[in-house]
């Protein structure tokens, strides 16, 4: 039987990052955060009411946040500067390019709202490009948490990590499922589920999703190992590369479209080195719209069965 | 306060240092950082409060100077090499494979003085402004200059900045603006007109200060000016009223010069009307 994991209890994930800074401003006078109005959709009001002096709001200003934040860097300070995971990545791509990842500086961007599940507002503010454009980006670390625990103790290693960091997080409430105080160590895969037949390395809110499919194909006599890619750059490449080669089966789940995303990434360390059959549960070449994050999951093909039938399918292919 | 001859007779060896520079490279921009050098030369020798010893990007303890418009370049380059950051030589490797002087300023190469890269414009006053609260957050007493293009205050982030530096009350930073009236495309009056730039700036919530960016000795008064009203709870701005290519006659007040570099003919020439005073690197 294969490992359950326990749901303690549905939470959002930018709480988790609500969480994780206002733990660092009680422990390391260095962290600073600024935000473009949206102190209370990123869980960063506690940090800014006990740290006032530390919390800058910016304003419906985000290229200007990006560069602020860069300026505060040099005398040593660890901005983390928040907003839509749209407007801190889209809509600042030259001001993270030139001022945090070209000029080296210590700046942390806090993205919440990532993905279709951003829901109701639809696709102007549900940005599914996100991981591409920033781990094009030479220098940047790409962390995309699964849970509120995980997004906490990911923003703590984040602030201890020198250099620029992209940390993704979600709006909506899901299952809180990783332990309350566990270790984060940026740049190593996750196994969570030990498999035989097919591995699915899942990012995000997919991991959840991965569990449900794993438990799923198992009834079907499958054996899918669960691997969590908090960090999509830099990617453990040996950890792919090792389960992979022991299943002989990859499917890969994210909350992003296929261009730029988890998928392409894996499946271009797999054909390099070693070559097996890989399928994507993502979103092809598609902006969202609105509705509620379960069921935009569910239409985008983004959930669990998807995930089976991705599984099924890669499994099917193996010589 | 430093005489006004020895500020004159460096600016005139930065000019002629930027001319070298680009024609060497065979491209540059000499204009906007011809237009900028009087002032930024008072700025270095004159003005801030700093050391090329020990230099970091921190600049803790040491007022910093932060280039937006990184196309001037020559202009950076030359004045930290006159002011012992790095050797004078080293001016001769611009635009070079494998050159600490980049094209535009970087910081990927460790050469003292560049705090952040710019080029990419509109970002250097956003920069300043984070720089200049890390030094209220640590309690110094010293101050963040960031030199501003007037084509480059057509970028919106700008005036992000300006509103931003208000609100916060960024009162350790002075900025400065090469009012030269002139970018790529033709005039800024032709291109994307300004308007009344000292109306901008205090209606943003600045002190503003103009000056005769040529006038050595009015450059020293407005800086003093800028200084007293700084640290009253306003970012100061200070609009210099320049020629792009100053000191140069063919040069002079066009455009054709903003990212052009002469031929070594016409290098000559210019180098001809530019006094050398503290000997060619």
């Amino acid at each position: 039987m294969m490992e359950k994991f326990i749901n303690t209890g549905n939470k959002d994930t930018r709480s988790g990052f609500g969480a994780g800074l206002t733990e660092l401003g009680r422990t390391n006078d260095k962290v600073v955060a600024l935000c473009a109005d949206l102190t209370g959709s990123l869980k960063m009001n506690t940090f800014a009411k006990e740290h006032p002096d530390r919390f800058f709001q910016c304003g419906i200003a985000e290229a200007d946040m990006i560069d602020v934040a860069a300026g505060l860097s040099l005398s040593g300070r660890i901005p983390f500067a928040g907003s839509f995971a749209n407007f801190v990545t889209s809509r600042v791509y030259d001001q993270i390019r030139q001022g945090i990842c070209y000029a080296s500086t210590n700046v942390k961007i806090a993205a919440s709202h990532a993905g279709i599940t951003l829901g109701e507002d639809g696709a102007t503010h549900q940005v599914m490009e996100d991981i591409g454009m920033m781990r094009m980006l030479p220098r940047m670390t790409v962390i995309n948490p699964c849970d509120y625990n995980q997004t906490k103790a990911a923003t703590i290693a984040a602030a201890s990590y020198e250099g620029p960091v992209y940390l993704r997080f979600g709006r909506p409430s899901v299952p809180n499922f990783t332990p309350e105080d566990q270790k984060f160590e940026i740049g190593k895969a996750l196994k969570l589920v030990d498999g035989k037949d097919v591995t699915v390395f899942a990012t995000g809110h997919l991991v959840w999703e991965a569990l449900l499919a794993a438990e799923e194909l198992e009834k079907q006599g499958i054996s899918a190992e669960v691997i969590d890619i908090h960090t999509i750059k830099p990617l453990d490449t040996e950890a792919v590369l090792a389960s992979a080669a022991k299943t002989g089966a990859v499917v890969t789940a994210e909350e992003h479209l296929i261009a730029g995303g988890l998928g392409e990434l894996i499946a271009g360390v797999l054909i390099r080195h070693n070559p097996c059959p890989v399928e994507f549960v993502a979103v092809d070449d598609l902006f969202g719209q609105s509705g509620k994050p379960s069921d935009l999951m569910k239409a985008y093909g983004l959930d669990s069965g998807h995930i089976v039938s991705a599984a099924l399918k890669a499994v099917s292919r193996k010589k | 306060m430093t005489d006004i001859q020895k500020l004159t007779d460096t600016a005139s060896q930065v000019r002629r240092d930027i001319l070298r520079m680009v024609t060497q490279a065979g491209c540059g921009h000499p204009g906007g950082s011809m237009s900028s050098t009087d002032f930024i030369t008072a700025l270095y020798l004159d003005v801030m409060k700093h050391t090329p010893e020990g230099w970091n990007r921190s600049g803790k303890g040491q007022d910093m100077f932060i280039l937006s418009t990184g196309h001037m370049s020559p202009l950076l380059y030359s004045i930290l090499a006159r002011t012992g950051y790095f050797p004078l030589s080293e001016l001769g490797t611009f635009r070079h494979l494998g050159s600490r002087l980049q094209g535009h300023p970087s910081t990927d190469f460790n050469l003292p003085g560049v705090y952040m890269p710019s080029g990419s414009l509109g970002q250097g006053l956003s920069v300043a402004c984070g720089a200049a609260l890390g030094k209220r957050l640590d309690g110094e007493d010293n101050t963040v200059y960031v030199l501003c293009g007037d084509g480059e205050s057509e970028e919106g982030q700008i005036w992000e900045a300006a509103m931003f530096a208000a609100h916060h009350k960024v009162d350790n930073l002075i900025a400065m603006t090469d009012w030269n009236h002139q970018q790529i495309d033709g005039t800024v009056d032709s291109v994307i007109g300004l308007g009344d730039l000292e109306a901008k700036w205090k209606a943003f919530g600045w002190e503003c200060v103009q000056a005769d960016g040529h006038d050595m000795q009015a450059i020293l008064n407005a800086f003093a000016q800028a200084r007293s009203l700084s640290r009253h709870g306003k970012p100061v701005m200070i609009l210099f009223h320049t020629v792009m290519g100053k000191g140069v006659d063919f040069m002079e007040g066009t455009n054709e010069w903003h990212g052009k570099a002469p031929s070594p003919e016409l290098c000559e020439k210019a180098l001809a009307q530019v006094k050398e005073t503290l000997g060619d690197y």
